[in-house]
């Protein structure tokens, strides 16, 4: 059996007051001083704690918002003068997509670098768009048992970036031929480069240091590497250049130390491709493509060439297609894109890197179920800092997040958290689905669930058409 | 219970000696004001300092929103729970209007943004509320719209299809709910509810003694049943021993030989639909010393039941295990509980076939104690359509009749068991709404620390104290009335005289989001 895939954790608390989503209104006036105050009798000692915060206070620039929401203060004051109410700031956080309850748990994860849990059931939409239209599908009687528990066998995230010989040729019995290089993550997951709008101090160490304590790999642009650092230097394994059609290719020593390079896709890729393979003929190209109008087209157009073994497809920041005015969602450019590769019989020679609008690990879930092979990831690691994606990263306006004032250490720390917190999840919905293996979930749709198939055959059939959103 | 046989000539001999005299609880509807000082209303008013303590607000208001107790100088806080809010303004009892001096105000509460969630809305909450306070259906004036969440879809989006008038007028004690648990006719005893409901599983542990006790006392008023969880079996519980479905679930947490002798109904508990192949959850903070030994297990540890149960890999190995119970306790009957996969019409029909009795599916809206969110909103399917889906293959394979599909996950209301029931369903297991009218306001906060703040899923000692059995039980005898009125009045417009009739009957339903033209369609 190998060795199991551990990512080491510790808490990281935040720099920054929580930003919670209740808050008690107090009228103070009319207060009957009572001696068993309400406030005293805080399960969560919330009252106590915020005093303590604001007699310590140095710096008035965020309020104290910790509030669960439980509404027993407000239910037995003596005199009903407590009211609770939603924390504007919360409800401000983030935007149609990255809302704040993602923001929220995004930040529990990257500070305790376990699983969310909480009581009750689901109290949300009965569906949604994109990854919300789907389920994945669970297993009542046959499935591995789960990772660490009862262990006979446990589940492997593993997944494998490059060119596959479709067939092995033997010759007194050893395989023969040239083998394409072939790079082994222990999860479908990459680091993606931060969007550029989100215009930061530089995180490439924090990012870089996350990629190598998660035993990942990090995409990065060479103009933010300092080639003379020899520091840099061990982080080799664990980063991919991204080069543009513009930006020249990094020294041959440091780019024969990586396994993965990302080149844009334009005329000349094949040539490019060719240049790479010439310098470090053991690296594994991938060709990024955007999804717009056109991305999935070409990328089913480049999947079909023999010097193509990786593709990269990244939608907009919220999986949308880029720049079309009716878009759609990445699961389902995705999906077409798997589908067109298999009716041309070459799906198991390329990987499909698949990334825009990521934002929870059941994302990374659906993704894979979709057709992709592994997800990229962005702006949660930056939401891991405590960024609240208020989308005002300019010069002279303040960050709520103080993200300009990071300590290498804590920012890794609370970027490998998440990245440990969704291993974790994503090994919960592959142990309820019955799936041992990140490899074989790669577009295996009946282990889903789809909003549109299930409503047709149910209501649909009962009810007549739907009509239209 | 309507039994064929009378109990001792069923029950072993050795359970015999061990067993206690059964409670008897009076199914009668009394007030249940709420256990908090400021209950939550849908409005809210205002009293300013204008106040001259007239009294022409206590004494015009029907409602009994303002309360002038003598002796006392001030008047004690509006009851804001009792105003209907700007509804009044057309009556000639409207506080506001006929303050002489314009003290009054009553506006939206605010409070209510902070209360619930898309399927659980404030109205619902508060709706629910009334009904565990007063035993009836919420009424018109008070302008809440709690039959239906805000979740945009299933359940929230279908509605019956109500005659002008009924086809045949019936009275209130011509119309039956009552279903039959046991339609195999293997021998077994026919063991009928009332109600065609029962109350969820919840172990001690999840919930707190005080919590459990009530949700028993209200199933002996109703004639209905109570589910012990998979967290053992109180020794409490025993005065409500035939009231009770114990769980075998895969932690086996406190399940001995004896206490499956004790009950009627016996459940495998293979999954649950908030959490749909993860197992069992309870956090290491709620595994306090009493939970622990009742669980046998080390105190303080978190308790997580495997999943599935490691001993079943087959419907042959799910058989075994049933004949394993029905030998163990030969009255018992046995109910299969299972989440909602692509496949659960398959696995109803197995568990059919290895001699269940009843069928419950869970779905994925379910509630419960500890699970993590993303099981919750992702795995598996809702189950609106698992019950139909299951309801049309066990009618396929001909066994519909001889099998009980029960379904949970997100039953909120007398409406949605109706519409579940309408579905396919023969009746419904409730959970979350039992925990609603016992004063919770799903903070989702049941799961860590000292547990449930409201004191209904605790095991902190201090915080049970906040409830009381008899007041619990009341709330929830209170609100089964309310919804069995409630389920009384759509038969009758129906013209229906027993809920049986209405199963199956999806041509009595609407979908807002549908053409409603299913022939046009075909």
């Amino acid at each position: 059996m190998p060795e199991k895939y551990h990512i080491k954790t510790k808490p990281i608390p935040p720099r920054r007051p929580r930003v919670g989503k209740y808050g008690v209104v107090d009228w103070r006036e009319d207060c009957a001083r009572c001696h068993n105050c309400v406030k005293k009798a805080c399960v969560y000692d919330r009252y106590r704690n915020e005093n303590d915060y604001i007699r310590n206070l140095t710096d008035v620039d965020a309020l104290y918002f910790d509030c669960m929401g439980c509404f027993s203060c407000v239910q037995d004051c003596t005199k009903g003068l407590l009211c609770l109410s939603i924390n504007p700031v919360y409800e401000g956080m983030g935007n149609s997509y990255w809302t704040p309850d993602i923001i929220k748990t995004t930040w529990l994860q990257a500070e305790t670098a376990k699983i969310p849990v909480s009581g009750a059931g689901y109290g949300g939409p009965f569906t949604g768009t994109g990854f919300d239209a789907m389920w994945t599908d669970m297993s009542e009687i046959v499935r591995p048992t789960r990772d660490g528990i009862h262990g006979r066998e446990y589940i492997s995230t593993s997944v494998d970036i490059g060119r596959k010989p479709s067939f092995l040729v033997f010759e007194e019995e050893k395989p023969t031929g040239v083998f394409p290089p072939l790079l082994s993550l222990p999860m479908p997951l990459i680091i993606d480069m931060i969007p550029s709008q989100y215009s930061l101090p530089d995180l490439g160490p924090v990012i870089r240091e996350t990629a190598a304590r998660t035993n990942l790999i990090a995409i990065v642009n060479p103009n933010d590497w300092n080639f003379q650092d020899s520091d840099q230097q061990q982080y080799l394994q664990h980063v991919a250049f991204y080069l543009d059609s513009d930006t020249s290719e990094p020294p041959k020593e440091v780019l024969r130390k990586t396994r993965l390079v990302e080149i844009a896709d334009d005329s000349k890729v094949l040539d490019r491709i060719k240049k790479l393979k010439s310098i470090h003929p053991d690296t594994v190209v991938s060709i990024r493509i955007e999804l717009n109008a056109h991305g999935p087209r070409r990328a089913i157009e480049l999947g079909g060439l023999e010097e193509i073994e990786v593709i990269h497809i990244v939608a907009d920041l919220n999986g949308n297609e880029i720049g079309t005015k009716k878009p759609r969602f990445v699961k389902d450019m995705i999906r077409e894109i798997h589908t067109a590769l298999i009716e041309k019989g070459i799906r198991d020679d390329i990987t499909l890197i698949a990334g825009g609008g990521i934002a929870l690990p059941e994302h990374m879930a659906k993704t894979i179920i979709c057709g992709a092979d592994l997800v990229t990831i962005d702006l949660p690691l930056l939401i891991a800092l405590e960024c609240h994606l208020c989308d005002k990263c300019e010069p002279g306006m303040s960050c709520p997040a103080k993200l300009e004032n990071i300590d290498p250490d804590y920012g890794a720390g609370r970027m490998t958290n998440l990245i440990a917190a969704w291993h974790d999840q994503l090994i919960e919905v592959m142990g309820a689905m019955g799936m041992r293996e990140a490899r074989r979930l790669r577009g295996d749709v009946g282990r889903a669930m789809f909003f549109e198939d299930l409503e047709e055959e149910t209501f649909g059939r009962l009810f007549g058409t739907r009509k239209k959103d | 219970m309507a039994q064929e046989k009378k109990i001792e000539e069923i029950l072993p001999e050795k359970t015999l000696k061990t067993r206690v005299p059964q409670t008897e609880v009076a199914r009668e509807i009394k007030p249940a004001p709420p256990r908090f000082r400021n209950e939550i209303g849908k409005y809210i008013v205002h009293r300013s300092n204008e106040c001259i303590r007239c009294g022409k607000c206590a004494e015009v208001c029907p409602y009994g929103v303002h309360v002038y107790k003598s002796g006392y100088k001030y008047f004690a806080s509006p009851k804001n729970h009792l105003c209907i809010g700007t509804a009044c303004e057309k009556t000639d009892h409207y506080c506001v209007a006929l303050c002489p001096t314009g003290a009054l105000k009553v506006a939206d509460n605010p409070m209510t943004e902070g209360l619930g969630d898309y399927r659980w809305t404030a109205d619902m909450i508060i709706a629910t509320w009334k009904m565990a306070r007063t035993g009836d259906v919420p009424p018109e004036e008070y302008g809440l719209q709690y039959q239906c969440g805000d979740s945009g879809g299933g359940f929230d989006q279908l509605r019956f299809k109500f005659p002008d008038k009924p086809p045949i007028e019936l009275d209130e004690d011509q119309i039956n709910t009552s279903i039959e648990l046991n339609r195999r006719n293997d021998g077994r005893p026919k063991i009928k509810i009332d109600v065609p409901w029962y109350g969820g599983g919840m172990s001690f542990g999840s919930v707190s003694n005080v919590t459990q006790l009530s949700k028993a006392s209200a199933a002996v008023a109703w004639n209905t049943f109570t589910c012990t969880g998979e967290g053992g079996y109180m020794e409490r519980m025993r005065p409500f021993d035939d009231h009770v479905i114990t769980q075998v679930a895969t932690g086996l947490f406190g399940v001995r030989e004896e206490t499956i002798q004790r009950v009627p109904i016996i459940e495998f508990k293979y999954a649950q639909g908030a959490k749909p192949g993860l197992g069992g959850h309870l956090l290491g903070d709620k595994n306090t010393v009493s939970v622990a030994r009742m669980r046998e297990a080390v105190l303080g540890i978190s308790l997580f039941s495997p999943f599935p149960f490691h001993s079943v890999y087959s419907i042959e190995d799910h058989m075994k295990h049933i004949d394993w119970i029905k030998h163990i306790n030969k009255r018992a009957l046995i109910a299969t509980k299972v989440s909602t996969p692509t496949d659960v019409d398959m696995v109803a029909v197995g568990s059919y076939a290895a001699g269940t009795h009843i069928v419950h599916i869970d779905g994925g809206y379910g509630g419960t104690g500890a699970a993590p969110n993303i099981a919750k909103k992702n795995i598996a399917m809702p189950v609106e359509y698992a019950i139909d889906k299951v309801h049309g293959f066990l009618v396929a394979e001909g066994v519909r009749d001889e099998i009980t599909l029960i379904a949970s996950g997100g039953i909120r209301t007398a409406h949605d068991i109706a519409k579940a029931i309408a579905l396919g369903a023969d009746g419904v297991v409730v959970g979350t709404s039992e925990l609603v009218a016992l004063g919770c306001v799903r903070c989702t906060r049941c799961e860590s620390g000292r547990g449930c703040p409201r004191g209904i899923a605790t095991t902190d000692a201090v915080l049970a104290k906040k409830m009381y059995i008899e007041w619990g039980t009341q709330r929830l005898i209170n609100l089964y009335n309310a919804w069995h009125k409630e389920l009384i009045g759509i038969l009758r417009k129906f013209g229906m005289s027993s809920i049986g009739q209405l199963r199956g009957r999806t041509d009595l339903l609407m979908h807002l989001d549908y053409s409603n033209d299913v022939e046009a369609k075909r």
